[in-house]
């Protein structure tokens, strides 16, 4: 076999080969037999009461065939779009659920919120019938300001007049208060985590399929789980029992986090479909996605650090207002929460730790995990106000983050994690090195030589990936489990099918699974096939995000391996006619260890289909086998990211001159994937920092509604990033020592951008520029700080 | 998009008849027309394709003027030797314009039609003192530009040429609106045969584009960086968004300009 094929190695993806040639398969480019077109009216109002809607001229519009409002859905018993996970308040009491119904009634709660659709023969029947729609809607005052909300009098839901969801506390307050009454010097940092809108390059589709022959439904969809969907979809909204319902996600072109949600135009389409016996599509264009894909982050935070006299730190108290949008998706109560507060111990060994989060309701399009989920804003906070408290004491950002390592493992932190291990040292030092830390100051100065200010930023960043332990999220309110499930089919000539329950849009499982199986098997990649996306044929699966896929995915597969070579080595054991504990399987041979008698993986796989020569008393014929694995810890990937920029004082543009990633990804399958994952996190975030704002006015109106305003990162505003992947800790507890890769570039990165451009500005006596830091920022930070400091 | 009939007329004549039709709108490279029918925010009868017209295209010297066809691209214009040896600052300036498929279709006709408040021609014809020139008259571009999206053109007026005197020294600053990248503030600085200096000014004014009269008395007296330090631009009259506030763009105009004046020196 050859030994480019196996672990470590940088196979080439091959699932690119028809994504390059423009041959994905997508959802959009399915069409059912006998399909029609659903157009969606949505509301232009951000809180209205719902007075009437009209539908009898577009009823009879050319091609209609049904116009459906929130009363069709009422009479038909439907349920709402559920939401998968339940917080309980620091009281004890459950969060505020209030109901998201799949088209609204009553009142409407957010620009973009559906309130009819049309279904007709073509797509452009629909729109020019919707356009006869008549709708009477009253405003209501609209609830954009997380901080005005609770005290504004208008409640988005009637359960919750102040519009909290929740109060949520996590980690020991008395012990914090103290630290902080004892400390030397406190560090406070107020800001604003950016809202943002996740734009996969593939707009959002869905086609509902009712086979009244055989009662059955088909939804096609662009999901990162199909079998969340089918369970939500199907328990909780229409009572479709699994087995009466498949959903298949085919190609999908990018999820980034907001494909993971189960929407109510999936649940629409599939109903619909059995209502007028036909198959129904729904297909969004880029500008419908800005107003009805979940964004993410929106949080308003206030920050204090507490340290000794020497830099040590004793204390971190975080105070966060996280928006919700009008509705509660389907992961969002847990996102600020459980996977924001369990983070904000970072690399570090601070003692005392408490996190209060308060999730308010909006007028605004729903709010969940976007890549990172949670743990992009807990570490903004940390080594945003590590920065912060560096500045104010003059001290080396750097050395201050050593002195405050964690070195010793497993480690518990206050905030409920345990970290199994970890080297914050190794990736600091590589980043230093590979940044040329050392030469910053003369390059600053080559800079100022050309009238522009030049920044270095450090961003130590960790995350819990591999998400998650069922035991334990169901503990802290998930309504799921989160293991994975994998079939190996051992074909009768010896090529393996792979069913997997994660799902791939974009992250190359295709290559990467393949590399696994082809190691562990013996066998050479191109024996092997990726199937995953279809309830009809993976076993199960929760899906992809997270960066959960290899560490929760890969997992399962090689549980399901083991299991398909030790019922080989049975058969082997037979074949040869040796003891079964003599077999051993190295390279595809089962050999009898000590002699060279040997059978080849083809050929015991072949014994099992055709069972002449067989131990047919004790197991049976065929080989194939499924595995379910659930984690028993999270994965701790970690990494030191420095970005260095130059700022133009005169115009307040932000260039990244250059940004240097080390990290930790335990043991990595294919370096080439995980670089790019890298990159396109770095790109994500680096976005974020600089550049994209889902920017909101006083009426609820999104002004950034399209890319004239949504400023998304191309290639021209990033550098040639100099990223490296350390030799790293292997994860302690999963069978392939991964850690996961997806995310870290997205949460590693916009506080080491923040913080050079800080870094740069210091002089000015800057101290913090809420993201994005876009050239108008920028520029009036500095007039600002000019003003201050002539007054001064 | 509604549906709307669609007429690619050959040759002039034709295309000025079919105007002539209730409804009738005229399509150049759709850069701007296109996105905005996909949004249903216009609904015309007729769309009458300029785009098959020959004459309407092409760049050419004439003695001290540089011609270029109304119906001539962006990516036309930047590739341009002749436009290069005549005007480097229209180089600059096409090839800044969106992306290699935007400049492949999109034509200074179109532009110059269109009069965006952040579209790069209409700088450059201000500062150069361009005319305009269509199936009906000449117009100088003084007198062409009439504030947001509006132009001195009737109905059934296309733009056939424009005519660009030939500056001793031009440059185009862009800064870019960080999210559409078209102008947030740009400045098209001209340096003219007869010594007088011209800035024109896109991106930033409330009314559209238009020449900072202040910029070019001083640089046209002293072509320095430092002549426009003495400038007052005011903030007011400049437009507030998202991406720039009237303060911020007055700064702009300032920096670009001398941005601009140290490329010339």
């Amino acid at each position: 076999m050859a030994k480019d094929n196996v672990m470590g190695s940088s196979s080439k993806r091959r699932e690119d080969v028809r994504f390059l040639k423009g041959r994905g398969r997508y959802t959009d480019d399915m069409n059912r037999p006998g399909q029609t077109y659903a157009y969606i009216l949505r509301s232009w109002s951000a809180h209205a009461t719902l007075n009437s809607v009209d539908t009898a001229a577009a009823s009879e519009a050319e091609g209609v065939i049904r116009v459906f409002t929130g009363k069709d859905i009422e009479e038909a018993g439907l349920g709402g779009v559920p939401c998968g996970w339940e917080i309980t308040d620091k009281n004890g009491d459950p969060m505020k659920e209030p109901a998201h119904p799949i088209l609204a009634t009553g009142k409407v709660r957010h620009v973009g919120d559906p309130i009819a659709v049309v279904v007709a023969e073509t797509y452009q029947q629909a729109r020019d019938a919707a356009e006869m729609i008549d709708i009477d809607m009253t405003d209501l005052p609209a609830v954009v300001d997380m901080r005005t909300a609770e005290t504004l009098g208008t409640g988005v839901h009637d359960e919750a007049p102040d519009n909290l969801c929740y109060d949520w506390e996590l980690g020991d307050a008395a012990a914090t208060d103290a630290a902080f009454a004892s400390a030397a010097h406190v560090t406070t940092l107020e800001f604003i985590n950016n809202r943002l809108v996740a734009n996969p390059m593939e707009p959002r589709c869905a086609i509902g399929d009712y086979d009244q022959d055989a009662d059955h439904y088909t939804l096609y969809t662009t999901s990162q789980n199909p079998h969340v969907i089918r369970l939500l979809m199907g328990a909780f909204v229409l009572s479709i029992p699994e087995h009466k319902l498949r959903v298949y996600a085919p190609d999908v072109g990018g999820g980034f986090g907001t494909k993971i949600f189960h929407y109510a135009e999936e649940a629409f389409v599939t109903w619909a479909s059995a209502q007028i016996k036909r198959p129904v599509k729904w297909t969004s264009d880029r500008s419908e996605a800005f107003i009805s894909d979940a964004h993410g982050r929106d949080h308003v935070t206030k920050a204090e650090l507490a340290l000794d006299a020497e830099g040590k730190f004793l204390a971190l108290r975080a105070d966060t207002r996280a928006n919700m949008g009008a509705y509660l998706s389907t992961f969002a109560p847990c996102v600020p929460t459980w996977l924001h507060g369990t983070l904000l111990a970072g690399q570090y060994a601070t003692p005392a730790v408490h996190c209060r989060v308060r999730a308010m309701f909006t007028n605004t399009v729903p709010v969940d995990a976007y890549r990172g989920a949670g743990r992009p804003e807990a570490t903004y906070l940390l080594e945003r106000i590590i920065n912060k408290a560096a500045q104010e004491l003059g001290m080396d950002q750097a050395e201050l983050r050593r002195k405050n390592f964690i070195r010793s493992f497993p480690y518990d932190t206050p905030v409920a994690l345990q970290y199994d291990t970890g080297d914050y040292d190794a990736t600091l030092d590589a980043v230093l090195k590979m940044a040329d830390y050392d030469g910053f100051a003369a390059r600053k100065a080559e800079s100022a030589s050309r009238g522009k200010l030049r920044g270095i930023g450090l961003s130590c960043y960790i995350e819990a990936c591999g998400i998650a332990p069922s035991s334990l999220v169901g503990a802290l309110g998930a309504r799921a489990g989160l293991y994975e499930a994998a079939t190996i089919r051992v074909n009768p000539t010896g090529s393996v099918t792979v069913m997997t329950g994660s799902h791939s849009h974009g992250q190359g499982h295709e290559t990467t699974f393949a590399q696994v199986v082809s190691d562990a098997l013996g066998i050479p990649e191109d024996q092997i096939e990726i199937v995953h996306g279809d309830t009809d044929k993976i076993p199960f699966g929760m899906g992809t995000y997270g960066s959960r896929s290899l560490a929760v995915g890969g997992s399962a597969i090689v549980k399901a391996v083991d299991k398909v070579v030790a019922k080989g080595k049975k058969i082997a054991a037979h074949l040869l006619e040796a003891a079964e504990s003599d077999i051993v399987f190295e390279d595809g041979q089962y050999k009898v260890a000590g002699t060279d008698k040997a059978k080849a993986f083809a050929e015991v796989s072949l014994a099992a289909y055709v069972p002449h020569n067989y131990p047919i008393e004790e197991i049976e014929p065929g080989l194939e086998e499924t595995a379910f694995y659930d984690p028993k810890n999270f994965t701790y990937p970690a990494g030191s990211y420095l970005c260095e920029v130059e700022v133009d004082p005169q115009t307040g543009k932000v260039e990244i001159v250059a940004l240097s990633a080390s990290d930790d990804f335990g043991n990595v399958v294919n370096p080439m994937i995980v670089e790019g994952q890298v990159h396109g996190g770095l790109a994500q975030g680096l976005g974020q920092a600089m550049l994209e704002n889902a920017a909101y006015d006083e009426h609820g109106q999104l002004v950034a509604g399209s890319y004239m305003d949504y400023a998304m990162p191309l290639a021209v505003d990033l550098p040639s990033f100099n990223v490296e992947t350390a030799e790293g800790t292997p994860c302690t507890h999963n069978p392939l020592g991964v850690k996961g890769c997806g995310e870290a570039g997205a949460i590693g990165s916009p506080p080491a951008l923040v913080n050079a451009v800080v870094n740069a500005l210091q002089d000015h006596g800057i101290d913090h520029i809420d993201m994005p830091l876009s050239p108008l920022r920028v520029w009036t930070a500095i007039q600002n700080a000019s003003v201050k400091q002539a007054a001064e | 998009m509604y549906n709307f009939e669609f007429n690619r007329p050959t040759d002039l004549s034709a295309a000025v008849d079919a105007l002539r039709g209730d409804g009738a709108q005229a399509l150049g490279g759709g850069q701007t027309l296109i996105p905005v029918l996909k949004q249903r925010l216009a609904a015309p009868t007729t769309l009458v394709d300029l785009t098959g017209i020959e004459s309407l295209k092409g760049i050419r010297r004439m003695g001290d003027m540089l011609v270029i066809g109304g119906g001539t691209t962006h990516g036309a214009v930047a590739a341009s030797g002749d436009v290069a040896a005549a005007i480097p600052g229209l180089v600059e300036l096409a090839s800044k314009i969106g992306d290699p498929q935007v400049r492949n279709r999109g034509t200074i006709g179109g532009s110059l039609a269109n009069n965006d408040p952040a579209a790069c021609y209409p700088a450059a014809a201000l500062a150069l003192g361009a005319t305009i020139e269509t199936n009906q008259r000449k117009i100088e571009a003084d007198d062409f530009f009439q504030g947001l999206y509006a132009t001195s053109l009737e109905e059934g007026e296309v733009i056939t040429a424009v005519h660009f005197p030939i500056p001793t020294a031009s440059t185009y600053q862009k800064f870019e609106q960080p999210a559409s990248r078209f102008s947030l503030t740009s400045i098209f600085l001209a340096k003219m045969s007869d010594g007088s200096v011209r800035v024109g000014v896109t991106g930033a004014g409330a009314d559209g584009v238009f020449r900072h009269e202040g910029l070019e008395q001083a640089l046209g007296s002293n072509f320095s960086a430092s002549a426009v330090d003495g400038v007052s631009v005011a903030a007011e009259g400049m437009s507030n968004d998202l991406h720039g506030t009237p303060e911020y763009r007055a700064n702009l105009v300032k920096v670009m300009t001398k941005r601009a004046v140290e490329a010339l020196s």
